[in-house]
């Protein structure tokens, strides 16, 4: 549905987003990941056809966005971050309007903008100015306008900024429903959201992509870590663990501020377990605490953005 | 270009217009200086005309004691630059004000072409200056039922007015889409306005043909010979190249808005 290739953008002398490349399937809903500055607002556009890439080939629907710019957005919804709407106009207005200039037909314009206005929660505030509605509400408005005209593809900037939780709740669920009928792409920094939302997620950084996998995927590639607290002479246990087989590396856990916290790399989970576990009773250590880490999406994020700076 | 698409962003324009005062208190402040400078210019020939009568010499001396000639063309003359003070504060928000917000974001995404935006957003002030036109129409009316001047002079002049407003926009328009601060775009409009109106001043300084050249490519000069009665081709296509030029260019800036 949407294939983007060798994609560059500069402007001026700085290089905004550098030779990225990725496809995106009919149905799916795709994470765009990447800390501020990133590179994702530029992609977006550059798939909206608001600008033209510097070098690159970008298709969607199977139109070229630069050749063929009127049917590629013919086919597409977008969000853009700042959710900029006409603040003047009433949001009944707004919607027919978005409704009729993306194409619905005359008769259509009403009921169309009427069931989006159902869809998105925005009966109840359909007659209000739009200077005059709440930031939720604004969203809302913003993704029915996305919405209107059953595009496609929806291209969705960072959709659930400076909502609150019910509303966030709210939204991601609109979102859901969209996967399977449309292909989405929506940018984020909020993580949880794409292991929420997201079939895949692309994490990139200063304008190239590191990382590319389904979220799980993505959590356990990196090693897994345990986290063992053990009563007994904090040097000794150090280095019975460091004999233990199946692991990788052992650092002692200070964060916590308790005493004798260690956090031991495993390579493999069995045997690291089952050595440990050995080691303890042999020695009679006494095992406070012994449990998995967690590897949240959060870690490998930070792991890939900051290996890139080192 | 697509009707449907122009006709629906002139719509919105309009309703965007109407829905804020700034449009009101443009009219009203247009309407007061034109009604002012009618009254004055009316007043000033109903004294000399009371005069004249008891007096031979000024009448004399007043050879062109003729509505057309000493209320009509001066006033044709007036409204023309009091529309081209105003027409600035009209166009500035056009595209300046979209820029700001951000919602030319949108708007550039939608599938419209450029042409149907800037068409849509020029026909909508385009409206907003005929409607102001059509209101000192009050004047000549009055005129024409308490006096007996020239009717054909008071057409073609409205021509003449249409036109200019018409040039105004366009210029406008252009400077809207060259900043996103409102004040900036008006300030350029009302500078480039002036230049090409100021511009006939150096004729007489230069040689006779660049002169000629000055003269033709003054903004007003051409409402002359309009406000007499006159319409000649060339001031039409001085007016209708005024404003596709100003509308090219406009497009021309949207497209490397695209590209930076």
């Amino acid at each position: 549905m949407i294939e983007v290739e060798n994609l560059t953008k500069e402007y001026g002398e700085f290089r905004a987003v550098d030779n990225i490349s990725f496809s995106v399937e009919k149905g799916e809903i795709l994470g765009f990941l990447g800390p501020n500055g990133a590179g994702k607002t530029t992609v977006m556009r550059i798939l909206t056809c608001f600008f033209p890439p510097t070098k690159g080939k970008v298709m969607v629907a199977g139109y070229n966005c630069f050749e063929d710019s009127l049917n590629v957005r013919k086919r597409i919804g977008y969000l853009p971050q700042r959710v900029p709407l006409y603040e003047d106009m009433k949001v009944n207005d707004y919607l027919r309007f978005v409704a009729a200039i993306k194409g619905t037909p005359a008769k259509e314009v009403k009921r169309k903008a009427a069931k989006v206005m159902d869809d998105c929660g925005l009966s109840d505030v359909s007659n209000k100015l739009i200077r005059a509605i709440s930031g939720g509400y604004r969203q809302r408005v913003g993704i029915a306008q996305a919405l209107v005209n059953d595009p496609e593809v929806l291209i969705l900037d960072e959709p659930t900024v400076g909502l609150d939780p019910k509303q966030i709740k709210e939204i991601r669920n609109l979102i859901k429903e969209l996967a399977g009928k449309h292909t989405v792409i929506l940018s984020t920094h909020i993580l949880p959201e794409v292991s929420i939302l997201c079939g895949r997620v692309i994490i990139i950084n200063k304008g190239k992509v590191v990382a590319e996998d389904r979220p799980e995927n993505l959590a356990t590639e990196s090693a897994q870590r345990m986290l063992l607290r053990i009563n007994g002479n904090a040097q000794t246990i150090g280095q019975e663990l460091s004999r233990v087989g199946g692991i990788k590396g052992v650092e002692r856990e200070q964060a916590s501020g308790e005493a004798n916290g260690f956090i031991v790399v495993l390579e493999d989970e069995k045997q690291g377990r089952q050595g440990i576990q050995a080691m303890i009773e042999r020695n009679k250590f006494e095992l406070v605490e012994m449990r998995l880490l967690e590897v949240s999406l959060e870690d490998i994020f930070i792991k890939l953005v900051t290996k890139e700076e080192a | 270009m697509n009707i449907r698409n122009v006709s629906l962003i002139l719509n919105r324009e309009l309703k965007s217009y109407f829905s804020s005062l700034t449009v009101y208190i443009v009219i009203l402040m247009f309407l007061l200086m034109t009604g002012y400078f009618f009254y004055n210019l009316t007043a000033t020939f109903s004294i000399v005309s009371f005069q004249a009568q008891s007096d031979p010499m000024l009448a004399k001396q007043y050879q062109l004691l003729n509505i057309n000639e000493t209320v009509i063309r001066p006033l044709f003359g007036t409204i023309g630059i009091i529309l081209l003070m105003m027409t600035p504060l009209l166009t500035m928000r056009l595209l300046a004000e979209e820029k700001k917000t951000g919602t030319i974001e949108l708007l550039l995404t939608f599938p419209v072409n450029d042409v149907d935006v800037v068409l849509g957003k020029y026909l909508a002030c385009l409206v907003v200056v005929l409607t102001m036109i059509l209101l000192t129409a009050t004047y000549p009316v009055l005129l024409v039922t308490l006096g007996e001047p020239e009717v054909v002079p008071i057409w073609t002049g409205y021509l003449g007015m249409v036109l200019l407003g018409a040039s105004a926009i366009s210029l406008g328009l252009f400077t809207s889409s060259l900043t996103e601060n409102q004040i900036v775009s008006a300030s350029m409009s009302f500078a480039m306005l002036f230049f090409f109106w100021l511009i006939s001043y150096s004729a007489p300084l230069v040689s006779a043909g660049l002169g000629r050249f000055l003269s033709y490519l003054s903004i007003n000069e051409h409402i002359e010979s309009m406000s007499k009665g006159v319409v000649d081709s060339t001031d039409i296509i001085y007016y209708l190249c005024f404003i596709v030029l100003f509308l090219f260019l406009t497009l021309r800036s949207l497209e490397t808005k695209r590209w930076r």
